[in-house]
C-alpha cells in the first residue's frame, strides 16, 4: 500500500464528453468544486478580513464582507498590548525541541525496526501503536504529578517531555516504514566496509532519510505546535504558555467584550505560517499521512 | 534485510548480535516511552483507587473501587453528568464521523477526476487541516456571533431566519455547532486519505468495465467502493478513536457547559478544576478503557502488519 509523494500512479480514465447532456453535469460539477472551495476557504477569509477591520467596524450592521479601511492596528495590538510575542517563541521553541528530540530517538528505533530481525518485534510495534492511540487525558493525571515533581510545570522541558507521547509514536512508525523502503543493498555495502551500526545509520541512511525526516519532521512539528491540552494544564503563565493556550485565554475589558479583530489577527498570525509550510510541503504532507494511517 | 544474513556463513552469531544492537537502538525510545506514557498510565490507575486530591498535601489514601462506585451513590459511574458527557461524547462521535466520511467522499472523488486546477483545489483542502484547532474553534465561534456573526447574517440575506440564532447558547443547538466545526476542520484529512486511497485503484480495470458497457454509477459502487473498503476502514477508525478523545474543541467553544461537555472535558474538569485527583483518574481511566477497546479492535480488524 506504499503510496510514494511524486507518483500519483493510475488516474481514472478522464470524464468522457461524447454525450449531449455532458454540458450540464459539467457545470454542475463546477458548481461543486465553487461550493467546495467556498465552505473550505470562507472561515479563513472571515478571520483575515476581521482582524483588518477597526474593532468598532466589527458591530457594524449588516456586516461587511470587505473590510472598508483596513487597518493592521489589530496585528499591531496583538504585539504591544499582550505577551502574544513571547507566546511564539514559546510556541516555537517547545515545537522545535519536541521535533528534534523525537526525531532522533526515532532515528534510532526506526533503524532498529526497519532493518533488524529481533524476537519481540512485532510486539514491540503494537506496543507503540498502541501509545499512538492513548487518549492524552488518560494519562493527565499521572503525567500532571509527574511533571510537578521533577520541577517541570510551567516550563518548556515539561511541554516538550510531555508532548513525546504524541509525536514519538508516530514518528517511529512513520519513520520506520520509510526505512523499510531503502534498498538493502545501501546498508550491506556499509556493513562489508566494517562500519558500525551508528556508522551505518548517520552516515549511510542519514542521507537517504533526509526527504522521510522533512516530512515526518513536519507533522510532529505541526502536531506539537497545535497542541492543547498539555500545554493548557501544564502551563500557569507566560513563562512557558503556547499560543494556543494564549489564543484561547484572550480576554477584553469584560467579560462579554471579546476582542475579535484582535483574537483574529493572532489567529492569522499563528496560522499563515502553518499554512504556508503545508503548502510548499504539500506533496509530502499527503505521502506523510497516508504512511501514517494508511500503512498503519 | 533478509540479504544482509547471506553475506555470512555463521548466520546464528551475526543475527544475534543484530537483536542485541537493536536492542540497544531502541532503549532510549523505550525508556521515553515508559517514562511518558508507562508510569503515568500505572500512575492514573493507581491514583483512581485513592482520595487523591491536588489541593491538599496530605499523601493519598487507598478507597477501593468507590471512585467508581459508592452505595451511597457518589462514584463516578452513578453520576449523570458523567452519563451526560458520555451521550454527549457518543453524538459527537458519530455525527462527525459520519458526515466527515460522506462529505470527504465527495471531495475526494471530484478532486480524483481529472480537471484543470485540481492541485490547487487538493491544496486549498489542507488549509483547515492545517489551522490550529483553538483557533478553528475561535474563528467559528466568531462566525457563530448572535449579533454580528456572519453566519446569522447569511442566513438573513438568504431570507431562512428572521431571528438571530444564538448557536452555541442553544442547548438544542450547542453541540451540533460544535460537530459542524469539527467537521469543516477534519474532512480534508478524510478527503485527503481517500483519495489516496482512489488514486492507488489501477485505472485497467474502468477501461474494461467502460469495454463492458458498465455505467459511471454502476463503476462506483461495483468497483470503486469494494477497492476503497480497506481505506474507509482505516479512515473510520483513525476519525472514530480521535472524535472519542475530542478536547480542545468543545473546551474552547463552550468551556464545560452541561449542553456539550465531552468525556475528555469532564475528565479534566474533575481533575485539574476540582482538584480532584483520585476521582478524575477514575473518569480518566474508563476513558481509556474504552479507547482501548476500539484499539484492539481497530489493531486486530485490519490484521496491521509489519513485515
Amino acid at each position: 500500500m506504499s503510496t510514494s509523494p511524486s507518483v500519483p500512479p493510475h488516474q481514472p480514465a478522464a470524464r468522457r464528453r461524447t454525450k449531449p447532456g455532458k454540458l450540464i453535469g459539467n457545470l454542475l460539477f463546477w458548481l461543486v468544486v465553487i461550493i467546495i472551495l467556498f465552505y473550505v476557504l470562507f472561515p479563513f477569509y472571515w478571520a483575515i478580513v476581521t482582524s483588518l477591520k477597526l474593532p468598532s467596524q466589527l458591530f457594524d450592521t449588516p456586516v461587511a464582507y470587505w473590510p472598508e479601511r483596513p487597518t493592521l492596528g489589530n496585528y499591531a495590538q496583538v504585539f504591544t498590548g499582550q505577551p502574544f510575542s513571547r507566546n511564539l517563541i514559546n510556541s516555537l521553541v517547545v515545537a522545535v525541541g519536541t521535533v528534534v528530540i523525537s526525531l532522533l530517538l526515532a532515528m534510532l528505533s526506526a533503524y532498529a525496526l526497519g532493518r533488524f530481525r529481533f524476537r519481540g518485534k512485532s510486539m514491540l510495534m503494537y506496543i507503540i501503536l498502541a501509545v499512538s492511540m492513548f487518549p492524552q487525558i488518560a494519562v493527565l493525571g499521572g503525567l500532571y504529578t509527574l511533571i510537578r515533581g521533577f520541577g517541570l510545570y510551567n516550563t518548556w522541558w515539561g511541554l516538550m517531555f510531555s508532548y513525546l507521547i504524541f509525536t514519538l509514536p508516530f514518528t517511529v512508525w512513520v519513520m520506520t516504514s520509510f526505512v523499510r523502503d531503502i534498498p538493502a543493498e545501501l546498508e550491506e555495502a556499509a556493513l562489508v566496509d566494517g562500519a558500525t551500526p551508528l556508522q551505518t545509520l548517520f552516515k549511510v541512511l542519514l542521507p537517504v532519510m533526509m526527504p522521510s525526516l522533512v516530512t515526518t519532521g513536519l507533522l510532529a512539528f505541526i502536531t506539537a505546535w497545535n497542541e492543547f491540552l498539555f500545554a493548557l494544564t501544564f502551563t500557569a503563565d507566560n513563562t512557558a504558555r503556547t499560543v494556543p493556550v494564549a489564543i484561547s485565554l484572550f480576554s477584553g475589558a469584560s467579560q462579554f467584550e471579546l476582542p475579535w479583530a484582535a483574537i483574529m489577527a493572532a489567529s492569522v498570525v499563528v496560522t499563515v505560517p502553518l499554512i504556508v509550510l503545508v503548502l510548499i510541503f504539500q506533496r509530502n504532507i499527503v505521502s506523510g499521512l497516508t504512511a501514517g494511517a494508511v500503512k498503519g | 534485510m533478509q540479504k544482509a544474513q547471506t553475506l555470512t556463513p555463521r548466520r546464528g552469531g551475526l543475527e544475534r548480535q543484530r537483536a542485541r544492537i537493536a536492542l540497544w537502538l531502541l532503549v532510549p525510545t523505550l525508556l521515553a516511552i515508559a517514562l511518558v506514557a508507562g508510569y503515568p498510565l500505572f500512575n492514573t490507575i493507581y491514583l483512581s483507587f485513592t482520595d487523591a486530591n491536588l489541593g491538599s498535601p496530605e499523601a493519598p489514601r487507598g478507597v477501593g473501587l468507590s471512585n467508581y462506585w459508592t452505595p451511597d451513590g457518589l462514584g463516578i459511574l452513578q453520576d449523570p453528568a458523567w452519563w451526560n458527557s458520555v451521550v454527549n461524547t457518543l453524538k459527537f462521535t458519530v455525527s462527525s464521523v459520519v458526515l466527515e466520511f460522506l462529505l470527504g467522499l465527495g471531495i475526494a472523488l471530484v478532486i480524483n477526476s481529472k480537471f484543470p486546477g485540481r492541485g490547487l483545489m487538493r491544496a486549498a483542502i489542507l488549509v483547515p487541516w492545517a489551522i490550529p484547532t483553538v483557533v478553528s474553534a475561535q474563528m467559528w465561534k466568531w462566525m457563530y456571533n448572535d449579533q454580528f456573526g456572519v453566519i446569522n447574517d447569511l442566513l438573513f440575506r438568504l431570507n431562512l431566519i428572521d431571528a438571530p440564532i444564538n448557536w452555541i447558547a442553544n442547548p438544542d443547538l450547542a453541540l451540533w455547532s460544535i460537530v459542524a466545526v469539527d467537521v469543516w476542520k477534519t474532512t480534508p484529512f478524510v478527503a485527503l486519505l481517500l483519495l489516496a486511497g482512489l488514486q492507488a485503484i489501477p485505472s485497467d480495470i474502468y477501461e474494461a468495465a467502460d469495454v463492458d458497457g458498465a455505467s459511471r454509477f454502476t463503476q462506483f459502487w461495483r468497483l470503486t467502493l469494494p477497492l476503497l473498503v480497506p481505506t474507509i476502514l482505516v479512515t473510520l477508525i483513525f476519525r472514530t478513536l480521535d472524535a472519542l478523545r475530542v478536547f480542545d474543541v468543545v473546551y474552547v467553544m463552550n468551556g464545560y457547559a452541561e449542553t456539550s461537555i465531552s468525556m475528555s472535558a469532564y475528565a479534566r474538569q474533575q481533575l485539574i478544576d476540582f482538584q480532584a485527583l483520585g476521582a478524575g483518574s477514575a473518569v480518566s481511566v474508563l476513558i481509556f478503557l474504552v479507547i482501548m477497546i476500539f484499539t484492539v479492535f481497530y489493531v486486530t480488524s485490519l490484521r496491521v502488519r509489519f513485515d
